[in-house]
């Protein structure tokens, strides 16, 4: 079964050939990581499934992306709507400045769900997803700028959970934080496996070592490789590979 | 789910319109102008003296004016203006000093242009007896625009980036030869651009001249700071509402009014071209 | 050498400093000349100098204020009982009845039988009030001089009435131009705001790079246009244009102001608002456009409320460029110094005011400090603006 794909994926910003030729299958309740060195494209990649990159002007695409089997850049899909079914975490923790419950409920209320209840259900279940309910649930009304780093960046998981996505993108999401902090998220991401696939561009590659089932390798532009993530670190095929898990570059 | 993204675009379609119509303000105000004004000036407009109760003639006296009261307030006003912002932005730490000092600026340049002219009156040509007089009205244009000259030089400085100066602190410069060596070369275009548009300002003022040096009719060429002269805009305001006969003035009204606002066209187009001429330059050297 | 250099830097850092001391030294200067000026409004009696009004010995009157006074010069109060004086009819005498009561050759070529005819009048007639200059009394002048209340800080503010000349005594009521001020900018504003935050969004958050690079040298050019510019506009287009619509007798009306006004308010507007609509981080618009709301939902629910201070800031100081605008203003509102009591009628603001009658008021007299108060209260006005987005921006940076 596949959850999601991407079919010959070219890309280009403005004369910059930033993404070459790239397939790759994505399978329900799975962790990907995406690695490679700085400007590799991994992150490019990663934010075609939720069209982030159409923001930029000079941005240009060839080839086809699918979520459960729609295209999402076909002419008939509603940009808002694909958002919505696909979550993302940034690399920095990134709440609104409003409070706690309602960064929760954003995604909810811009979808026109208006029904109190549900949006309470609702908020009170992500947060317990995103392991963040005990610590915040006499806090609600506070505002998220009052959390530390590290809750901020489970509410903003939390924030993604709401409107239940089909598929979760998260771009360095722990690159910012402490160790400890880290080590939460990624429980947190071993938990949410069990009902999301995840896609996750990582510059740590034990962390893509912990974390996933499976990982690309990406380097200017190309993808090398994509694997299992045992068969990556322990028996890459391809020399690039090796070079770069070993730390030869990067 | 349609009725968002409905609304998005009836905002968006009602924004653009909205925007239009401020494009529109303004060519209706610089066409209108233009239109009448435009055959009524030449060459004898701009170089001869007003007759016959300011129904013919020119207004080469009021183009004369206003170029003696620009010249004297940037004369005032620049020099200040530049070394103050750099004394606020390179050498004040965050202190109460400074906040105290930008309060203070902050204050000097949301004070309306009237209450300048009565200061101006108060100071300069009564207290300090310079009488109406090309230095009473340049010193007080002059204070109008300082705050504009100060906040130009310091947002300009304040877009030097940081590491420059570390970088010339690093090799053991001091202060004033970081200031000088390496603030200033990155900084300069848009100070001088700033500069020009605050030339624009200025020869567009009226209330600060009413008191302090504008005369209503004085059809001869100043020959010292202390004589009255006629300017620009103070011409056509006379032109427009106290002329003895308003049909006959009309033309040399919508002439009077067409300078003005060449003068600030021209002056921002230089700005701007200018501007680009430079920020290549320093990025050539 | 090294010594030297030291000096030196010490030097410029002093010139430097002197030259950031100007602004405030302008600000403190403006203050005290303002108050120097004006402030004798306050301290004096409003009957023009050297000027007095006397009456008989026998009356009992003492006092008067200054609207008793133009009351019974208008013939509104003709009997004394009526200001706490005997139950006797008011004979009015001022400068301009000595011809009617007497001839020349009575009067003397040099004016020099004038005092004791004075003397004569008032000693014939117990009834009388006269405003004369004081030094055209003889010595033992029969009547004492009626001392008339000082002009006070609210009949200056809450007056109602702006006769800055008329005889024998002017009135320095500004709550009509306090009023119109007000007014006009109320109007500008009503026009300004919604126009200007709306271009700001779409040059922010709408536009692409191109229709910006567009839109930002037209908003500059609108700010650089002169004021008289913009009254001469008004003058001509504006005006005749509200008089036609709305079948007025004038065209020149606190609309036409408001109008003029909210077109130069505009650049301000637009200027601030767009800037602070750009200092919203990328990421939280990210964030919101990540969980499906639309780009307007996003800048309704995420932009404007982070713009918030700046947008609040932006129509402050617009605010303060419409108060403050004097020729545009002065051009097209028709300077009636009355109450407006709609936007169709002329009305006339503080600053036209000053504009329009400080050329013609004699330096040092009333008119004169009547014409610096008034600077003083649209001084005023503009710092408490000031101080008010001082005080925004300083709130915003705590939280």
């Amino acid at each position: 079964m596949i959850q999601a794909e991407a079919k010959n994926i070219n890309v280009w910003y403005g004369d910059f050939h930033a993404l070459k030729d790239i397939s790759m299958t994505f399978e329900p309740n799975t962790v990907t990581a995406l690695i490679g060195p700085s400007g590799c494209g991994k992150s490019t990649f990663l934010r075609l499934f939720n069209r982030m990159n159409d923001l930029i002007s000079n941005f240009r695409l060839e080839g086809l992306i699918t979520v459960d089997g729609q295209n999402i850049y076909s002419k008939e899909a509603k940009i808002d709507e694909i958002r919505k079914g696909i979550g993302m975490v940034f690399q920095k923790p990134n709440p609104f400045p409003k409070s706690i419950f309602e960064n929760v409920a954003y995604g909810l209320r811009v979808n026109g769900i208006n029904d109190r209840k549900t949006i309470q259900e609702t908020v009170e279940r992500s947060l317990r997803q995103a392991a963040l309910w005990d610590e915040v649930k006499d806090d609600l009304k506070k505002s998220a700028m009052s959390i530390s780093g590290g809750q901020q960046q489970r509410l903003c998981i939390a924030r993604a959970l709401a409107v239940q996505p089909r598929l979760i993108l998260m771009d360095e999401p722990a690159s910012a934080l402490d160790p400890i902090s880290t080590a939460k998220i990624e429980e947190l991401i071993f938990e949410l496996k069990k009902s999301y696939t995840i896609l996750i561009v990582t510059h740590n590659l034990q962390q893509a070592g912990r974390i996933s089932d499976y990982t690309g390798f990406f380097y200017l532009g190309d993808m090398v490789e994509h694997d299992l993530t045992k068969k990556i670190f322990l028996n890459p095929s391809n020399e690039r590979t090796q070079n770069y898990i070993t730390g030869r570059f990067g | 789910m349609t009725k968002k993204r409905l609304i998005q675009r009836i905002a968006f379609i009602t924004f653009g319109l909205i925007s239009l119509m401020v494009v529109g303000i303004l060519f209706a105000i610089l066409g209108f102008i233009a239109i009448r004004g435009i055959h009524v000036v030449n060459w004898e407009f701009l170089t001869a003296m007003p007759e016959d109760g300011m129904t013919k003639g020119g207004i080469f006296p009021a183009i004369v004016g206003t170029g003696c009261l620009v010249l004297g307030s940037i004369i005032f006003a620049f020099p200040i203006g530049v070394l103050s912002g750099i004394y606020t932005n390179e050498y004040l730490k965050d202190s109460w000093l400074k906040r105290f000092i930008r309060m203070m600026t902050n204050n000097l340049a949301g004070i309306p242009s009237i209450v300048f002219g009565l200061f101006g009156m108060a100071l300069f040509v009564n207290y300090l007896k310079f009488g109406d007089s090309i230095i009473a009205g340049s010193l007080t244009l002059g204070l109008l625009t300082l705050p504009v000259v100060i906040r130009t030089t310091e947002e300009a400085l304040k877009s030097v980036d940081n590491t420059l100066r570390l970088g010339s602190y690093a090799l053991g410069a001091t202060k004033l030869q970081t200031i000088r060596r390496v603030v200033l070369p990155v900084a300069y275009p848009n100070i001088i651009t700033g500069l020009i548009l605050s030339i624009g300002r200025v020869s567009g003022e009226t209330a600060p001249i009413l008191f302090t040096v504008a005369a209503y009719f004085l059809p001869k060429l100043p020959s010292s700071l202390s004589d009255q002269v006629m300017a620009l805009p103070y011409h056509l305001y006379v032109l427009a509402t106290s002329g003895t006969n308003m049909e006959e003035t009309r033309p040399m009204a919508y002439g009077t009014a067409f300078v003005l606002i060449a003068i600030v066209l021209i002056i921002n187009t230089a700005a701007s071209l200018l501007r680009r001429y430079l920020n290549k330059k320093v990025k050539m050297d | 050498m090294k010594k030297f250099r030291k000096i030196f830097e010490k030097f410029i850092e002093g010139v430097l400093f002197s030259s950031s001391t100007i602004t405030s030294l302008t600000v403190i200067l403006i203050i005290v000349f303002l108050f120097r000026e004006g402030i004798g409004l306050f301290q004096s009696s409003p009957l023009e100098k050297n000027f007095v009004i006397t009456v008989s010995k026998q009356n009992p009157v003492q006092e008067l204020d200054a609207t008793q006074v133009k009351a019974i010069f208008n013939q509104d109060i003709t009997n004394w009982s009526k200001v706490g004086g005997a139950n006797d009819s008011i004979i009015l005498f001022t400068t301009s009845d000595i011809a009617t009561y007497y001839t020349e050759e009575e009067i003397g070529a040099n004016f020099e039988f004038l005092p004791k005819k004075l003397n004569d009048f008032i000693v014939s007639h117990p009834g009388a009030i006269m405003y004369v200059s004081g030094k055209s009394l003889p010595p033992g002048f029969n009547g004492h001089k009626i001392k008339v209340k000082d002009i006070t800080v609210s009949n200056f503010i809450f007056g109602k009435q702006w006769y800055p000349t008329s005889d024998p005594i002017p009135s320095f009521g500004i709550w009509p131009m306090i009023i119109g001020t007000l007014m006009v900018t109320l109007g500008a504003l009503l026009f300004a705001i919604p126009l200007g935050i709306a271009t700001a969004i779409f040059m922010a958050e709408v536009a692409d790079i191109r229709i910006r690079n567009i839109l930002k040298p037209v908003v500059e050019l609108l700010s650089g246009i002169p004021s008289v510019v913009f009254g001469f506009f008004g003058l001509i287009v504006i005006v005749p244009l509200i008089q036609q619509m709305f079948h007025l007798i004038v065209g020149e009306t606190v609309l036409a102001g408001s109008l003029v006004l909210g077109i130069m308010a505009l650049p301000t507007i637009i200027t601030i608002t767009e800037d602070s609509l750009r200092t919203t981080p990328q990421a939280l618009k990210e964030a919101s456009l990540a969980l499906g709301a639309t780009r307007w939902q996003t800048l309704v629910r995420v932009v404007i409320p982070y713009a918030k201070s700046g947008i609040s800031t932006a129509i402050i100081l617009g605010i303060g460029r419409a108060i403050g605008e004097t020729m545009a203003v002065l051009m097209v509102t028709g300077n009636a110094s009355n109450i407006p009591h709609s936007f169709l009628v002329p009305t006339r603001t503080i600053p036209a005011t000053i504009a329009a009658e400080l050329g013609e008021a004699p330096y040092g007299g009333l008119h004169f400090k009547a014409l610096f108060a008034l600077g003083i209260v649209l001084f005023l006005f503009t710092i408490i603006i000031n101080f008010t987005v001082e005080f925004i921006k300083n709130s915003k940076q705590r939280t």
